[in-house]
């Protein structure tokens, strides 16, 4: 068995990110995005790798949509209603309450453009009654198998990593996301899962950044220094996200510094849209939630709407326009008129997708000449001011987060190609963790194996298992007895193992579940007794003549104590990994057990039954489990006498 | 697994409670208190009503003189019951006296299913053994915050006349004045069987309720908690008010879910999610509804269900048997009856404890105004009036479809918002309020706490406008109107009393049990009559309050995942009886996500060095004698006699090729040798006759 991962788009690219991932037989489509860039048949995904007959019902599971933002969402409409999908889709409250505004806008700048129109506002609208909303961490239960759970991601409002699950294998795939909490945005959140397979996006694969406040300064800083010029500024942004958090951040200072230039939102852009974020509060960072019973965040002070008359009034300003990466509408209307003059500023906050006039100017230095389309040059002398604003993470937060999951391998998505090549690189070498970065319409397959079998357990076993079972282990040290303090301190002698199964035994019976219980549950349900196997053997050792008797035999003392005492030194030389008890009436080593037998007729003696004066004899008795060990200790017991070496 | 209901409840604002022993751990389920109990208190005395000081103040001297205690007593049991008759002290609260004799440390887990339910809590985390984990739904947990807020809020004023009591039991709680109470009120103070005093506590602080907060845990809309590894647990919307929730509890050794009294079509929050609550083993089914339905039940001839046996289970159509629009006539009715109040120049007072119906009833009247060109202000008085009209604009996951749409439509999602705006309807924190006093205009339209009459704002406006014919007082039934009016006797001001739904009718429930395909049910005792329970779908038992029932069938075993690569490493063996195969247990026992699973451990040594072998069976004399003389030795045998009769021991000597004895009991087989190679010889005879695990 293994999971696939078809890459439909964002594969070494940044752009209709779409990923079909493929679990046993249950198959997820992970966005379903459009590219900025194209305006031909590669703006979206290729469906037909899905399903050649087109029968996207059958084949796909459910749909999961990470956020509103146009390259994960913009080709939705077009597979539900042109392509036919009907199956569910699942997205978070504020996705869907949002996206349908971002469809919307962007439907109408490709209508302006003169394009042929792919879905139509209907349609918009058709589309998103599919959509079942989630909340975050809700778990939904696709289907019998299929579990799906929304974290949170920052990035934008209502953005979301999702975890998936199907018996055993689990994924997250991440959309985009933002460790690090914005103006109004929390960093994103997920539990520590097991997981097969991590999806992430790589926008920002080989960037780190500093901390978020130099930059906010800077951005208010050159933006101030602007209007004081007497200069205007624009900032094209999406109708929803950065807008909230760039204005925010412009409404305080503009208090704080109480400046009165006008701060406008163009049309689309909106007040309207800032209604929705008051009634999302809950989705927002914990500073802004704090606040809102006592004052709404979004309740901007500064903020008018924008008339078209405005463009050329007299005076300085600041203006949010739609589209964001100035790739068309008005932000590209009010670029033309502005761009020409010294003392304006463009602010681009965020990553431009390549094809866009935002991504011209991001690699361009002013004075430039700018190609809008085949027809239309613009000479740009304003300032360009890019704003490393980007809600995504920096590599340093992609790899904290790979690290915190620690997936079993990776994928490598929404990037460019050679940065995601560095970062997969150190994906392997620094976190060990397997790591793919598939192009566009490349399958990436997993190897995954059933992890469990599913047995009953016990009561019985379970409540057994609930105490510690520890076992002492002497270990051996290489050099035998004679280690120097220094190694025992670096090596342990002595290992402690927590053997609780130990009395668990697996059953398995033909026609009936396998079941795990306890040895003495299996016993009665056998109507069986367990049966020790023991040996003993009464030692005998001849101590006439012997050395050690001689030197003690002037004293009275050496009695039964005397020699068990010396045994107990001989077998403490001898074997220095095992522990033995002293108990006074006798030693115990593991299961052996040896003492000095003072009986006339010991029945455990086999040479002879008869007592010979001159012999020490030592019962010993002990179980089948020390067989070896014990006559180890019974040879050291005949040589008790015998000098060592 | 183990049931006990500690209280059956009583209705919307008195949740049942129960406790429930499960795979070791206890879980609670609800902490409310009864609130309806506070009628027996005289409301905070007020200026107006000086004659109420006059009497405290006669009374205590009466009592200081208590020259004749039985003349004394005597005229108070001749007094008629009236208004003089309530207690005049600073209240007490009533929580649930069987709960007081569980220990509060053995409590693991607290389920926390809607706002009233929690409203008991601060009674239970300021006990410094109190260490459990409490869960409820963010908005259930939020808005039983804020009740409990404004309910400390509001009996301050009963400090402020009474003083502080101090710790000594007030002088009502004393026997001989609880003697002296007509027998409504001692019925409400000692219970029926008058074990109930003890259940009388006061009021939590303000601090108490703080420190109640932090110790839950509030959760969203079907998030999966694990407690200790162990339980699942899950809510799901039970559709009775914002926030509300049945809870799904799974552990190793079946699922439980619990419902509560639920409600199928909401106006307001979201409705049932039955689909999450089906196939598990056993359904808790704790909707007391129908018992605390004034006169259904009684009257209510075809009470069983008589539903059609064929009914398909799983697919039932809910909406088709939707009670909503009688919900809507009921609030109809209520916008009705107030216009007329408010054009005769009366006021409206609405002292309703529900958020979802204040919510509904202000869009209602606040429409029926316009329609009729009608320019009388809403009001409402609360201490924590601002921070809930916030909170239910934000919340769009906790309300049901209708109103998830006006969030998509980018409307606000509760017509308020629009109102306040217009200024056509005023929050006021207090009765005393500077803004109130420079705003308020009569004739108006008041929503205030509290439904039982005797705190808050209610109190002072009742006693403003209960003379007047023309004002007219909404109230819910199953509040005792007699008694909770009594202060405010003569009553010229209309009262408008109307029940609304809060819980499941007794007619779906035997529907609903089916959809669930449980397979086995407990279900209340006192609704056992009403209802037919299928017998052949799944099995059911019957509680009671202060009763505890065993669960029987949950699942024998507990699921265990044996991890792949372990089970190739076990040994198995082939038992010598019944052709079952075992194997003995390694490895690591990890319990994840509520999932027992024995992981392949570093226990390698352990298993090498220090695991021994069982063997089972017993020796048969003959063969092990036979097996020894296959194997080359020459023995003899002799049998002895333990010496009280009962035990025999059998022993082999073996002769050649070394000496060697064995003795053979039941449980032990010892060999005596010196000879280490006859030994083992002896030993794997032995064993081959045994089976070794």
């Amino acid at each position: 068995m293994a999971i696939e991962c078809l890459v439909l788009g964002a594969g070494q690219e940044v752009g209709k990110s779409c990923v079909v991932v493929t679990i046993n037989d249950k198959k997820i489509m992970f966005d379903c995005g459009m590219h900025m860039g194209y305006s031909d048949n590669r703006r979206y995904p290729d469906f037909s790798l899905i399903s050649k007959s087109g029968d996207f019902n059958n084949s796909l599971t459910c749909i999961v949509v990470t956020h509103f933002h146009l390259d994960h969402i913009g080709a939705l409409p077009y597979f539900t209603e042109v392509c036919g999908y009907n199956g569910p889709i699942y997205m978070t409250y504020p996705t869907k309450a949002l996206a349908p505004l971002m469809l919307e806008d962007n439907r109408k700048v490709v209508d302006r453009r003169g394009e042929e129109e792919q879905f139509s506002s209907e349609q918009i609208l058709e589309c998103m009654k599919k959509v079942t909303a989630v909340d975050l961490k809700q778990t939904v239960q696709v289907d019998k198998d299929l579990q799906i759970r929304a974290y949170y991601a920052g990035h934008v409002l209502g953005a979301a990593m999702f975890y998936a699950r199907v018996g055993d294998a689990a994924i997250v795939y991440t959309g985009d996301y933002n460790m690090t909490p914005d103006r109004h945005l929390g960093a994103a959140q997920i539990d520590r899962l097991q997981l097969d397979l991590v999806i992430t996006e790589s926008t920002y694969a080989t960037t780190y950044r500093d901390s978020k406040y130099a930059r906010e300064r800077e951005f208010l800083k050159t933006v101030h220094k602007c209007v004081a010029g007497g200069g205007k500024v624009l900032i094209p942004t999406f109708a929803l996200g950065r807008a909230q958090e760039l204005c925010m951040l412009l409404d305080d200072y503009w208090e704080q510094m109480n400046l009165k230039v006008p701060i406008y939102f163009s049309a689309g852009l909106t007040l309207q849209a800032n209604m929705y974020y008051k009634m999302l509060i809950n989705w927002t960072s914990q500073k802004v939630k704090d606040t809102y019973a006592t004052r709404n965040a979004f309740d901007f002070k500064h903020v008018c709407s924008f008339d078209r008359s405005l463009i050329n009034a007299p005076g300085p300003c600041v203006l949010f326009a739609t589209p964001g990466m100035i790739s068309g509408g008005f932000s590209l209307e009010v670029f033309k008129q502005w761009a020409p003059y010294e003392s304006n500023l463009i602010t681009l906050p965020g990553y431009c997708v390549a094809g866009t006039i935002g991504h011209k100017l991001m690699s361009a230095k002013t004075p430039v000449r700018i190609n809008i389309d085949k027809d239309t040059q613009i000479d740009v002398r304003c300032q360009i001011h890019q704003l490393s604003f980007s809600p995504h993470t920096d590599a340093k937060g992609i790899l904290d987060l790979v690290k915190f999951l620690s997936p079993k391998n990776v994928i490598l998505v929404h990037g460019e190609k050679p940065k995601i090549a560095k970062l997969k690189e150190k994906v392997q070498s620094e976190l060990g963790i397997q790591c793919f970065d598939p192009a566009n319409n490349e399958t990436v397959s997993i190897p995954f194996t059933t992890h469990y079998e599913k047995v009953g357990a016990s009561d019985a076993l379970l409540r057994s298992t609930l105490s510690p079972n520890l076992k002492f282990l002497r270990k051996c040290s290489e050099q035998g007895s004679d280690f120097s303090d220094l190694d025992v301190r670096t090596k342990p002698g002595l290992q402690v193992f927590d053997d609780r199964m130990a009395e668990g035994i697996l059953m398995v019976q033909r026609n009936q579940k396998t079941k795990a219980l306890h040895q003495d549950e299996l016993m009665a349900m056998l109507g069986v007794e367990s049966h020790e196997i023991k040996f003993a053997n009464c030692c005998p050792v001849d101590i006439a003549n012997s050395d050690t008797r001689n030197a003690f035999l002037s004293q009275p003392t050496v009695d039964k104590s005397f020699w068990q005492h010396l045994l107990f030194e001989k077998l403490s030389s001898k074997f220095p990994e095992t522990s033995i008890q002293d108990y006074g009436e006798h030693l115990q080593i593991e299961s052996f057990y040896v003492s000095v037998c003072t009986k006339e007729m010991c029945p455990h003696r086999t040479a002879s039954l008869q007592c010979m004066p001159e012999t020490v004899y030592f019962c010993c008795t002990w179980s089948i489990a020390d067989e070896k060990l014990a006559w180890e200790i019974i040879s050291v017991i005949k040589n008790l006498l015998l000098k060592d070496e | 697994m183990e049931f006990t209901c500690l209280s059956e409840g009583r209705g919307f604002y008195f949740p049942p409670c129960h406790i429930l022993d499960i795979c070791g751990f206890r879980v609670l389920l609800d902490c409310p208190m009864d609130l309806s109990s506070l009628t027996m208190f005289m409301p905070v005395p007020t200026d107006s009503f000086t004659m109420c000081n006059g009497e405290i103040t006669s009374r205590s001297c009466q009592r200081s003189m208590d020259l004749d205690s039985n003349e004394n007593k005597r005229r108070k049991i001749n007094k008629p019951f009236d208004e003089s008759s309530l207690i005049r002290a600073e209240p007490r609260y009533k929580i649930i006296k069987n709960l007081l004799l569980w220990d509060v440390s053995s409590i693991d887990v607290v389920l926390i299913s809607s706002p009233m339910g929690i409203l008991g809590l601060p009674f239970l985390t300021c006990n410094k053994d109190f260490s459990a984990k409490v869960y409820a739904t963010e908005a259930a947990a939020r808005f039983g915050q804020l009740m409990m807020e404004d309910l400390v809020t509001m009996h301050k004023e009963f400090r402020q006349v009474y003083g502080s009591e101090g710790s000594v039991s007030p002088q009502w709680m004393k026997w001989e004045e609880l003697e002296l109470l007509p027998s409504e009120l001692k019925e409400i103070a000692l219970g029926k069987d008058g074990s109930e005093l003890a259940g009388w506590m006061s009021l939590y602080s303000a601090a108490d309720v703080k420190d109640c907060m932090q110790k839950i845990q509030s959760l969203k809309y079907a998030e999966e908690v694990f407690y200790n590894g162990t339980l699942i647990i899950k809510a799901f919307a039970s559709g009775l008010e914002i926030g509300t929730c049945n809870w799904s509890i799974i552990c190793p050794k079946g699922s439980i879910a619990y419902l509560s009294s639920s409600v199928l079509t909401s106006a307001t929050a979201m409705c049932l999610d039955y689909t999450s609550l089906q196939r598990n083993d056993v359904i808790i089914y704790a909707d007391f509804t129908p018992c605390h339905a004034s006169n259904k039940s009684s009257d209510d001839n075809n009470g069983p269900s008589t539903a059609d046996p064929n009914l398909s289970v799983g697919n039932v159509d809910w909406e088709a048997i939707a009670d909503d629009y009688q919900e809507m006539e009921k609030l109809d009715f209520i916008c009705s009856c107030s216009m007329d109040s408010i054009k005769a120049g009366g006021s409206v007072l609405i002292p309703v404890g529900r958020i979802g119906m204040v919510l509904q009833l202000l869009e209602r009247i606040a429409l029926c105004l316009e329609s009729q060109n009608l320019k009388f202000p809403i009001f409402i008085v609360s201490s924590v009036a601002e921070e809930l009209m916030a909170y239910t604009n934000v919340i769009p996951e906790w309300l049901n479809k209708q109103r998830q749409d006006r969030l998509y439509s980018g409307q606000q999602l509760f017509n308020h918002v629009k109102l306040l705006n217009d200024k056509r309807l005023q929050l006021f924190p207090a009765i005393h309020s500077l803004k109130l006093l420079t705003n308020w205009k009569e004739p108006c339209i008041v929503f205030c706490p509290h439904w039982s009459l005797r705190l808050g704002p209610v109190v002072h406006l009742l006693r403003r406008w209960c003379r007047d014919e023309n004002s007219i007082l909404v109230m819910e039934e199953g509040v005792d109107s007699n008694l909770a009016l009594l202060p405010f006797r003569p009553m010229k001001m209309k009262v408008l009393q109307c029940s609304f739904l809060s819980g499941i009718e007794l007619q779906f429930s035997q529907h609903l049990l089916k959809t669930l395909q449980p397979r086995h049910v407990l279900f209340p005792e006192k609704l056992r009559q009403h209802v037919d329970l299928p017998k052949n779908l799944f099995s059911s038992s019957y509680y009671s309050e202060d009763e505890t029932l065993n669960v029987p069938n949950l699942e024998e075993n507990s699921e265990l995942d044996i991890a792949v690569d372990l089970a190739l490493q076990l040994h198995y063996t082939t038992l010598k009886q019944e052709n079952i195969r075992v194997a003995r247990l390694k490895g690591e026992l990890a319990l994840e996500q509520g999932k027992y699973r024995l992981l392949l451990g570093n226990d390698q040594v352990v298993s090498s060095q220090v695991r021994s072998a069982v063997h089972l069976g017993r020796i048969e004399l003959d063969v092990l004698l036979t097996e020894l003389r296959k194997n080359g030795l020459n023995i003899t045998v002799e049998e002895i006699m333990s010496a009280d009769g009962l035990h025999k021991t059998s022993l082999v000597h073996v002769l050649e090729p070394q000496k060697a004895t064995i003795e053979i009991t039941k449980a032990q087989t010892l060999i005596c040798t010196a000879n280490n190679d006859l030994a083992c010889q002896i030993s794997e005879v032995v064993s081959s006759l045994l089976d070794c695990i």
